[in-house]
């Protein structure tokens, strides 16, 4: 793996102003990340409600303007492009909305759904039945489908008509905003089968958010985990699933459902709730509801690096005895 | 692959065909319906439903009350009246009609740019459509008609503007709406244009309910066509007009009453038609409605 990412991002950091004529000031729901893609690759992003993923991955689409930082798509910045010049990268970058089925315009059938890509960006001699049909198949849905209604499809069907959409262009990259969000579990294994077979078949690269962690385990080669708009961790999901090193991404471990009932659950909790944006904690921000936190962790930042934490975790250190103090 | 292959039968009637079925089993709106289908009709066919020429006129035979001849009588020059009622019903169709869809074209793009723009444009366009509706109808006719005199084309002006800011609103409610749904940020994300998202993402979720609005709208506009002509503000004579036919029966409804009746029978047949018609199209279309 050594091409040249697909998409870089590189110290990005995304400002909602914020207050009204009196004092205003910004809150930032993205506050300086930085990653990479490789062609082929599926990236995570994980995090919980509010932690900035889905405000990440629209700035990454072009539908949110960032404040600071670089976003390059394939070799070339996109985040200051017009409106024309995006319209070619989104051409090579799709996305997948959370709604499987409000995400699909509820007035039009599957069939101009999925060949809806081609009408915008110039369908001139393409026979678009046969590229409904092509994707309907690709996608695992009978070509009949191409005359229903959004309405009529079951959650299941619909995000994968939503994928069918998003491959149309054979693009480079995919960004899948939460790809299994309402949906039963049985077609939530359906749909990331399909979207790593996809991966796999057209060698797309893949930025999933999500705050299911099976998914992630399922789909993905590398993970960020978001905390208040930053990585605290980011890695090969492999080795942070077997050896977290920032609290915060062991306590997300520790908190995901396991199938097993008889394996030993050490589950950590978290005292307090998520701080808000506007009050942003000093020192580390997770310094309010680590269970291992110190001293130093309350007035300095964690340095820069895959781990952001003064104090990370080693392989198989045990759960802190003491309960944290409220 | 289970719920993917399992392949359940697609509604084949479409959704227009069902709401009709329903409109069907409504007594009222089929009631409205036949007054209506009675109406346009009687427009369509005047020419062979009456053998008299609406604007021939037979000093001979003023005012004569219904017989043989004239079903229902002549006017005060002498002209049948039957045959005026029907082309009447032509005139109250096509103004009807052509305002009504000029009304809602106009109101469509309005409230589209209103609802998609910018905020201050919203709040411009806004201000602009309230100032039109607090303008009473009648100053609002005869202001203009003292601008373009009396005719068919002022009538029409008049109901245009009285019409487009309400749909302009509407519109540009649902698009304001419509606009942060999943699907339109879907489209967005694909690269659509603005143009391709209005047209074809949110204007066809905005013109069912219009349209329902606008044919409960049609007895308004009606009266207005009648109205005007009854004021001397629509059609010139001697074109018929149930308004004028009103206006003439109006002077003489002691001696002659079934001039006036002629000209007010058919305004209360189209008027109630269309009003039955259209509330239970609303019903059958979007029950949420009901009762409103």
């Amino acid at each position: 793996m050594t091409d040249a990412p697909i998409l870089s991002v590189d110290d990005v950091q995304v400002a909602f102003p914020v207050g009204g004529l009196m004092k205003r000031s910004a809150i930032l729901g993205v506050a300086g990340v930085s990653f990479s893609v490789r062609p082929g690759e599926t990236f995570a992003l994980v995090g919980e409600s509010g932690s900035g993923k889905t405000t990440l991955a629209r700035a990454i689409n072009g539908l949110q303007a960032i404040s600071r930082g670089t976003i390059t798509f394939d070799g070339d910045r996109i985040d200051n492009l017009n409106k024309a010049q995006m319209k070619a990268v989104r051409k090579r970058m799709s996305m997948m909305f959370q709604d499987p089925v409000g995400s699909l315009s509820p007035r039009m059938t599957v069939g101009d759904l999925v060949t809806e890509p081609f009408r915008i960006h110039g369908a001139e001699g393409r026979d678009l039945r046969a590229e409904a049909a092509r994707l309907l198949t690709l996608v695992g849905l009978p070509a009949d489908f191409a005359t229903r209604y959004p309405h009529q499809l079951s959650g299941g069907q619909a995000r994968r008509v939503g994928v069918a959409r998003a491959i149309a262009l054979d693009p480079a990259l995919i960004i899948a905003d939460e790809p299994t969000a309402g949906l039963d579990v049985s077609v939530q294994g359906e749909v990331l089968n399909l979207l790593n077979d996809l991966r796999e078949r057209l060698g797309l690269a893949m930025v999933i958010i999500t705050h299911n962690l099976h998914v992630v385990h399922h789909v993905a080669d590398r993970t960020a985990v978001m905390y208040l708009g930053r990585f605290v961790e980011i890695g090969e999901t492999e080795e942070m699933f077997a050896n977290p090193h920032h609290p915060y991404t062991a306590a997300l471990l520790s908190a995901n459902p396991e199938p097993d009932p008889d394996k030993v659950h050490d589950r950590i909790t978290l005292p307090a709730e998520v701080p808000s944006l506007l009050a942003r904690p000093e020192g580390c921000e997770f310094h309010t509801r680590c269970p291992w936190g110190k001293e130093k962790c309350r007035v300095e930042a964690p340095p820069p690096g895959d781990v952001a934490c003064h104090f990370p975790l080693e392989p198989g250190a045990d759960p802190p005895i003491t309960e944290p103090a409220l | 692959m289970s719920e993917a292959a399992s392949n359940a039968p697609v509604p084949q009637s479409s959704e227009w065909m069902r709401s009709l079925k329903r409109l069907l089993r409504e007594p009222l709106g089929v009631f409205g319906l036949a007054l209506v289908l009675l109406v346009i009709f009687g427009a369509v066919f005047a020419d062979f439903l009456t053998q008299w020429d609406p604007t021939r006129i037979n000093p001979r035979v003023r005012f004569e009350g219904p017989s043989g001849e004239h079903l229902l009588g002549t006017d005060q020059l002498g002209r049948d009246l039957l045959a005026r009622v029907l082309h009447g019903g032509r005139i109250a169709l096509y103004v009807a009609l052509v305002s009504t869809a000029i009304s809602l074209a106009v109101g469509i793009v309005l409230g589209l740019i209103a609802g998609y723009g910018p905020r201050w444009l919203d709040n411009l366009m806004i201000l602009v459509f309230d100032a039109m509706k607090s303008f009473p109808t009648v100053m609002l006719a005869l202001a203009l008609v003292t601008i373009t005199g009396p005719s068919l084309t002022a009538v029409i002006l008049v109901v245009i503007l009285v019409n487009v800011p309400g749909y302009a609103r509407i519109v540009r409610t649902q698009t304001i709406a419509i606009k942060t749904s999943e699907f339109v940020t879907a489209a967005q994300s694909a690269g659509a244009s603005t143009a391709r998202i209005l047209r074809v993402h949110i204007m066809p979720n905005v013109i069912g309910p219009l349209v329902i609005l606008a044919s409960m709208d049609i007895p308004v506009v009606i009266a207005i066509e009648a109205g005007m002509s009854f004021l001397g503000l629509g059609v010139r004579p001697p074109t018929p007009s149930w308004g004028s036919i009103l206006n003439d029966g109006f002077a003489q409804i002691r001696e002659t009453p079934w001039i006036a009746i002629a000209g007010g029978i058919p305004i209360i047949v189209t008027t109630l038609g269309f009003t039955f018609l259209g509330e239970t199209l609303r019903d059958v279309f979007d029950p949420r409605l009901k009762g409103r």
